[in-house]
């Protein structure tokens, strides 16, 4: 096992390098330049020297190699620079907004999988009855409705219902868990609703799917209960392929919560994103990349060491 | 300077919102000095943008100025309640010398920063000469403004003399009262001139506590201010958000005001929200939305071609369509409409682009083009992907297509948008000026030619422009200066390198229970907050 972990770091490897290439060199292509956004915009007056003596300060004078060059150095030491934009270090930059969005991600996967899990089971279970219609309408519906869209009905259904919105600034959960919650829920719930859906959907098909197995006719025919056989039987081999789906997007809602964030101002890192592409803040955009990079391999490679202890199988394969 | 006239709230909005909070502002300066403030609590507001840097001398942009501006002073400052009345601020008072050539003033005692170190002339001047010759590893966004400054002399502690090498007619306006030139501590400044970059510290009526990126800033009331009983807010928390979720967090009472503006929809939306907790101020906005022609492109390096353009646009009714789904509304040339400086109706009527017969302008356009072997002209339009832009942008096309001209539109993110700006990379190109104040000086660089405006979109170089700008900046004479402005605007529709379409209309929206905070004709003033206070 410890082996089979190591080669998978190491493969890592080559992938981050490339997305780092690709990253660094994609965004050169595109026009536009932080340094006249930030000194020129609302009509700021400055001089095309000024504008280039910024450019100097920031580093983008020089050739792309050694900008490159200086980029991976400070990646293997962990050093990701200043944001062009605020001149803040990035580690700070991100580290800000790291916890809001990483406990939206994991209360919408909570949600998901609390919703997910009974509905996809039923669905299946109830084939073609008037449940499995009826889930099936919820999770179409789930799919169909933007997150971002159901957090604007959440919002104006709390407005309307009880003249209040969300707390508009971030509390972290140990200083005050009321606040910190007041705030949280409801993206969570706009984003699990659309998260339940996918997984749920996954889920019925693969429940139906094992329900055909011989090792389930086996077990019928054995005369286990059939609690049992859904129980120990067809869900622990269903959820399989429900759990690569979990944990790719649990890795996707750590920076894609875009529009969401924007709807409950959530000072997370889709914002974040949004904001330092819309400036072309290189440094930043390069770093976020990479850091979402890591965290779809790793969690990967969580989900796939979690097939391991699921299904024996996969692990003496 | 403006008339106060151009920012009484609306008939509808005075109609629309709350009895109480609109009775104030119909009433006007008078009320505002009759109600007694109260003194505490926290006021809440929205910003829609990070600030790039903390640092006024080197910024332009609002998401600066209404964070950093309750921390500083100025030498002198618009009055309260008054706009556009100038009063002394941490200049006790001052005397200009007949010449217009010396500029001495007395500043206040007892001021202190929020270090407990007492303020001075040094300081003042200090700050002064950041902004004029700015250090290496500081933007100072203002060193044209101080071009006619000659040298600045502290003969004593409280004493500041602005020697100047030429006459400039908006030095009071621009210089001293300008928001921008806040007053830094000359001894930090000594031992890092770029220190206000990442710093705050200043005479301000609050004192800075924490920024947390992308979520807030917060101040505190600073108990030496100088000025007596002021501020009465305890403090204040600047939230950064969307104009979306601002609306949201408004009707849900989770912030108490946004100070920049909404759109008519959005103060709709606000008004039907709050109900009677609505308080709208509206008003003119030193904000003009313009078109600019690439003179270094043919066609448009005929003015013909240019002029049949800005002819092709029915302004008049551009403000009753546009005015109701956007902030564009009120028509104007290149000063702001209802100001000292404006051209009137009649004025303005005689200016290409503002005749009030469409069909003969049409028809006047398309013999232009003709004329000029540009008939049935295919431009690209470079348009900026956020509102009103893009509103503006669809009327100019269905404008354009009534002479017979085809546009292909071009949505730009502001990135790529200053790019083709800077590289000359564009046909046509929406853009859009604004400045604190109503003054000439200020108003008309938009205008100019590149070598006096570097940031110029297009390309031109018009020594009749440029001309008439500096002298009207350099006589006191009001009238001369006013046939002077006049002439620059007849000269700028005639060439039409860049023309104004509608200026921008200021809608500010905020609970009834935040009081003392001035309407004006910018986003920019009025943003110290030492007058605010939460009934």
């Amino acid at each position: 096992m410890l082996r089979y972990i190591v080669k998978r770091l190491a493969l890592m490897i080559p992938m981050l390098f490339t997305v780092a290439l690709l990253t660094f060199f994609l965004l050169r292509v595109i026009p536009g330049d932080i340094v006249e956004v930030k000194l020129r915009a609302d009509g700021g007056n400055v001089s095309q020297e000024v504008i280039e003596r910024e450019r100097v300060r920031l580093g983008l004078d020089k050739p792309l190699v050694v900008q490159f060059g200086d980029w991976m150095k400070g990646i293997v030491t962990f050093d990701y620079g200043t944001s062009m934009w605020t001149g803040q270090p990035i580690s700070r930059e991100i580290g800000i907004r790291l916890g809001l969005s990483m406990q939206v991600a994991v209360m919408a996967a909570i949600v998901a999988v609390l919703i997910a899990v009974p509905l996809g089971t039923v669905s299946a279970l109830f084939r073609d009855s008037w449940i499995d219609y009826l889930v099936r309408i919820v999770t179409i519906a789930g799919l169909a409705v933007p997150s971002f869209w159901l957090g604007m009905l959440i919002i104006l259904g709390l407005l309307s219902l009880f003249n209040w919105s969300p707390p508009v600034t971030y509390t972290s959960f140990f200083t005050d868990p009321i606040a910190n919650l007041s705030q949280l829920i409801w993206p969570a719930l706009a984003v699990g609703y659309r998260y339940a859906a996918v997984v749920a959907r996954m889920l019925r098909s693969s429940v139906l799917e094992a329900l055909q197995e011989d090792y389930i006719r086996t077990a019928r025919a054995k005369g286990v209960f059939e609690r049992l056989v859904i129980v120990r039987h067809t869900l622990p081999n269903a959820l399989l392929p429900a759990i690569t789906v979990i944990g790719l997007e649990l890795a996707f809602l750590m920076g894609g919560l875009v529009v969401t964030e924007q709807v409950f101002n959530l000072n997370g890192i889709g914002r974040l994103f949004v904001e330092a592409v819309t400036r072309n803040d290189f440094t930043l955009i390069q770093t976020l990349v990479m850091m979402i990079a890591v965290m779809f391999a790793v969690v990967n490679l969580i989900v796939d060491l979690l097939y391991g202890v699921l299904d024996p199988r996969v692990t003496n394969q | 300077m403006t008339d106060l006239s151009a920012f009484r709230p609306s008939r509808r909005a005075v109609l629309q919102s709350g009895a109480a909070g609109m009775a104030l502002m119909a009433a006007g300066p008078q009320a505002f000095a009759q109600e007694t403030p109260k003194r505490g609590g926290i006021l809440s507001f929205a910003i829609a943008a990070e600030p790039p840097t903390y640092d006024l001398h080197g910024s332009q942009t609002f998401a600066v100025m209404q964070r950093v501006a309750p921390h500083y002073s100025t030498l002198l400052r618009y009055k309260g309640g008054a706009y556009p009345e100038i009063v002394g601020d941490l200049a006790e008072s001052w005397t200009s010398a007949p010449d217009g050539l010396t500029h001495t003033f007395k500043l206040r005692s007892g001021v202190l920063f929020h270090d407990g170190t007492p303020m001075t002339s040094a300081d003042v001047k200090a700050s002064y000469e950041r902004i004029r010759n700015p250090p290496k590893g500081v933007v100072s966004s203002r060193q044209a403004s101080l071009g006619k400054v000659g040298s600045i002399e502290t003969p004593d502690p409280q004493t500041v003399v602005f020697k100047m090498s030429a006459v400039s007619s908006s030095f009071i306006d621009e210089v001293a009262a300008s928001p921008w030139n806040a007053i830094y501590s000359a001894a930090r400044l000594e031992k890092d001139p770029a220190w206000p970059i990442r710093n705050v510290m200043g005479t301000g009526p609050f004192e800075f506590v924490e920024h947390v990126a992308g979520s807030h800033w917060v101040g505190k009331r600073f108990e030496k201010y100088f000025r007596q009983g002021y501020p009465f807010l305890d403090g204040f928390r600047a939230i950064t958000m969307s104009p979306a979720a601002t609306v949201n967090a408004l009707v849900g009472k989770q912030i108490q005001a946004e100070f920049r503006g909404f759109s008519p929809a959005e103060r709709d939306r606000l008004i039907k929200g709050m109900g009677a907790d609505a308080k709208v101020q509206e008003g003119g906005w030193l904000l003009h939305q313009d078109i600019s022609f690439n003179p270094k492109r043919k066609p448009f390096d005929d003015p013909r071609v240019r002029r049949a353009l800005s002819l092709a646009i029915d302004r008049w009714s551009a403000s009753r369509s546009l005015g109701r789904i956007s902030v564009l509304r009120d028509i104007g040339g290149v000063m702001m409409p209802g100001g000292q400086w404006a051209a009137t109706e009649a004025e303005l009527e005689k200016l290409p682009g503002f005749g009030k017969d469409m069909a003969a302008n049409r028809a006047e356009a398309k013999r232009l083009l003709k004329e000029a072997g540009a008939e049935n002209l295919k431009i690209q339009l470079l348009n900026r992907a956020i509102e009103p832009y893009i509103t503006a942008g669809i009327y100019l096309i269905d404008q354009w297509r009534q002479i017979g001209v085809t546009v292909e539109n071009h949505d730009a993110e502001t990135a790529a948008w200053y790019a083709s700006i800077g590289g000359d990379n564009f046909d046509v190109v929406m853009d859009s000026y604004t400045d604190y104040t109503d003054d000439p000086t200020t108003g008309l660089p938009k205008f100019l030619s590149a070598e006096k405006w570097p940031i110029a979109a297009p390309k031109f170089n018009d020594p009749e422009l440029d001309d008439l700008y500096a002298r009207q900046g350099a006589t006191n004479d009001k009238a001369e200066r006013r046939k002077l402005v006049r002439a620059f605007e007849a000269r700028t529709m005639e060439q039409a390198y860049t023309v104004p379409i509608l200026w921008w209309r200021r809608i500010v929206v905020m609970q009834d229970a935040v009081k003392g905070w001035t309407m004006s004709p910018t986003h920019m003033l009025y943003q110290d907050l030492a007058e605010v206070w939460l009934a």
